[in-house]
């Protein structure tokens, strides 16, 4: 019989098997951003342990840093203390870093992809959740808690149960103004926030095949928003030009026999899954999401829902609770749902793919008076770098939105850059839970293009519409 | 790690279904570089009437008088019974962290969310998985006597009500050993030091890009 994709690359990192089914599995590249590595540093220390590979592992701060101006360095001392022990605990380790001043500074999951870090087959974990994004180069990309992260400096393995793995084919060419953050949105709605649960998916189909390698990654990256423990795509040549060149990707002799490998990494003709789900993309319209849970979505030509049409009391009173946070009235068009911000940028849809899609829609026009604040966030610095010597900036500026330096920013609010109470938010991040983006702020996920056009109109818009 | 072997305890119910981790402990709090701390701001959004602030003193803080934990009767409870999918959303660990410094080291659901679920182990908490059916009866039977409280035995993985129905849990053996034991899987990895050299030496062989 043959092997899925996921079985392929797990069974390359079996480092031992243990008698209770479990594995002791090798993580080739570890990613470690400030929030989640702290107390890890410190388990260290605590023990007199040292990093088992201390080259598996690149940091970046991401999550505190600011995105206005940086000379004055970081204002909330807090943040600012939680960045300096990266730094820190970086130097006594001896683990790269790019700083908040490098160039190649980003989010953690922008930055990695970026710099060659992430390759076909690989294991990859990172101290979170969205580590799911890099599966789209065929890896096995997982988000991890603190202790693990101590787990893999220590010892460069974590102990694992294997999960099952589900296929979601997405069959069919992907009609103009679906991207792959409405496909994520879109299968979300279907399978709901823990459908993937105990799963590692595969992405596969032709409309999975035409999507870039940003628009894999955003899709992958919205894999834990469906609850499983990975998402991933197989690798071909989209995914092979994207690595090739890279900083930290193999170069002459060894990206030939790397490429050997990698263009085995594909589930087999004849390998079983767990599950298999498959969609039709005539079926997908670009997604909005209403509540306050990434499966509560609907396409934009909906209306919100009415509390009738929920499928069981627990359904039922989740959405009257969604109703009254998110401000909304039962059947109200999506459409009809005017706006205070916008953001544009996070591990979801950070990357230049994203930016050149959404200055496409604000090129020549004004951000809506009823929108207080347009944020355009690039995910690393090579990404604004990158959009500015496409003149992108100029385009955001001109139509008034904001165009910051890069960070998580506004898509969790641990920065400065955040929804007051009670503000409506159109945004290409992947979190639309209570308080996310600011306590009391109102989450509506979308793409880049459809969070532009928002930002124009005042109100959502169905961007096949857009002229 | 704190070991866990058996507890009998107040039980305080959180009916709701998908309670995030931004909820459990929302992101202003994650700035902290300590593992503890985090009690007093477990569930904070629903919990207090103000935004609450790193390093606050909580004491004199207003709390909303209709969420759970604020209601007399569930003070003291170490039993969090929750609906399914508790704790999707991010990786922080500051989550089970928060829950167990508040005081609870056991949490009952139909379902959790992988992560989650993964580092409450790493902590001393058990999360117990029961049926749909029989989550609903003990939320039932926790709304209708006060002071209701469960016995939790890892040893024998049951679950005893007050009226002494018994229910069974499934838990992976390695987990619910280290769990017992309080011990740190860190050490345990590690006299594996030679296995883990060995798989090195061959994977450089096959691809030397990644060393």
């Amino acid at each position: 019989m043959g092997q899925t994709l996921f079985d392929k690359v797990w069974q390359q990192h079996v480092v031992k098997q243990n008698d209770d089914g479990s594995v002791l599995l090798y993580i080739d590249r570890h990613l470690v951003h400030e929030v989640t590595s702290p107390q890890a540093f410190e388990g260290l220390r605590l023990t007199g342990r040292k990093p088992w590979k201390a080259s598996a592992a690149v940091a970046t701060p991401d999550h505190n840093v600011p995105t206005t101006d940086r000379a004055m360095g970081i204002t909330d001392a807090v943040s600012r203390a939680q960045v300096e022990a990266l730094d820190a605990n970086c130097a006594e380790f001896g683990i790269t870093e790019f700083g908040m001043n490098d160039v190649r500074q980003g989010v953690v999951h922008v930055m990695g992809p970026e710099q060659g870090l992430i390759l076909p087959g690989m294991t990859v974990v990172c101290g979170d959740s969205h580590t799911s994004t890099h599966g789209a180069f065929g890896s096995i990309a997982m988000g991890i808690g603190t202790s693990e992260v101590e787990h893999v400096l220590a010892t460069q393995c974590l102990i694992q149960k294997k999960p099952k793995v589900m296929r979601i084919s997405v069959n069919g060419a992907l009609p103009a103004g679906i991207t792959g953050k409405d496909v994520a949105l879109f299968i979300i709605g279907k399978i709901g926030t823990a459908g993937g649960t105990g799963f590692a998916l595969e992405f596969a189909g032709e409309a999975i095949r035409s999507l870039s390698m940003e628009g894999r990654m955003s899709l992958c990256n919205m894999a834990i928003e469906a609850g499983a423990r990975c998402g991933m795509v197989a690798v071909d040549d989209v995914t092979l030009a994207y690595v090739k060149g890279r900083p930290y990707s193999p170069k002459a002799e060894d990206w030939e026999k790397a490429e050997a490998m990698w263009r085995e990494l594909y589930s087999d003709a004849d390998a079983e899954f767990d599950a298999e789900l498959a969609y039709e993309t005539s079926e997908i319209v670009p997604q909005v999401s209403w509540g306050t849970s990434p499966e509560m979505v609907l396409p934009v030509t909906a209306s919100v829902p009415d509390l009738a049409t929920a499928k069981d009391e627990v359904q039922r009173e989740g959405w009257q609770r969604a109703l009254q946070y998110m401000g909304l009235e039962a059947n109200t068009p999506i459409v009809d749902i005017t706006i205070d911000k916008v953001f544009i940028g996070s591990c979801t849809n950070g990357r230049i793919e994203d930016f050149r899609a959404a200055a496409t829609i604000v090129k020549g026009k004004k951000v809506a008076a009823n929108v207080k604040l347009a944020l355009a966030v690039p995910g690393s610095g090579l990404v604004k770098q990158q959009a500015e010597a496409e003149g992108l900036d100029v385009i955001f500026r001109e139509a008034g939105f904001e165009w910051r330096e890069p960070g998580c920013s506004m898509c969790l609010a641990m920065n400065a850059d955040r929804l007051e109470p009670g503000e409506r938010c159109a945004s290409t991040s992947n979190r639309n839970f209570e308080g996310r983006q600011g306590m009391g702020g109102r989450t509506h996920l979308v793409s880049p293009a459809m969070a532009a056009a928002a930002g124009i109109a005042g109100h959502f818009v169905d961007i096949r519409d857009w002229s | 790690m704190q070991a866990f072997t058996h507890l009998n305890a107040l039980v305080a119910p959180m009916d709701r279904a998908n309670v995030d981790t931004d909820a459990i402990i929302p992101k202003q709090f994650l700035k902290s570089i300590k593992r503890t701390g985090y009690g007093p701001f477990l569930f904070d959004e629903w919990r207090y009437e103000d935004r609450g602030e790193p390093e606050m003193d909580c004491t004199h803080r207003p709390k909303r008088a209709d969420f759970v934990l604020n209601q007399p009767r569930y003070q003291g409870a170490q039993i969090l019974l929750a609906r399914e999918n508790f704790g999707c959303g991010s990786s922080r660990e500051h989550a089970p962290w928060a829950i167990l410094d508040y005081g609870f080291s056991c949490v009952i659901a139909p379902s959790f969310a992988d992560i989650f679920y993964n580092n409450c182990f790493k902590n001393g908490i058990l999360p117990i998985v029961l049926d749909d059916a029989i989550v609903d009866q003990l939320f039932k039977e926790c709304a209708a006597v006060e002071g209701y409280r469960l016995d939790i035995g890892l040893q024998t993985q049951s679950v005893t009500t007050p009226s002494g129905h018994s229910f069974g849990f499934e838990i992976e053996a390695f987990r619910k050993h280290c769990l017992i034991n309080g011990l740190d899987d860190i050490g345990l990895t590690l006299q594996e030091a030679d296995s883990i050299k060995s798989y090195e030496a061959n994977r450089q062989q096959s691809a030397p890009w990644l060393f």
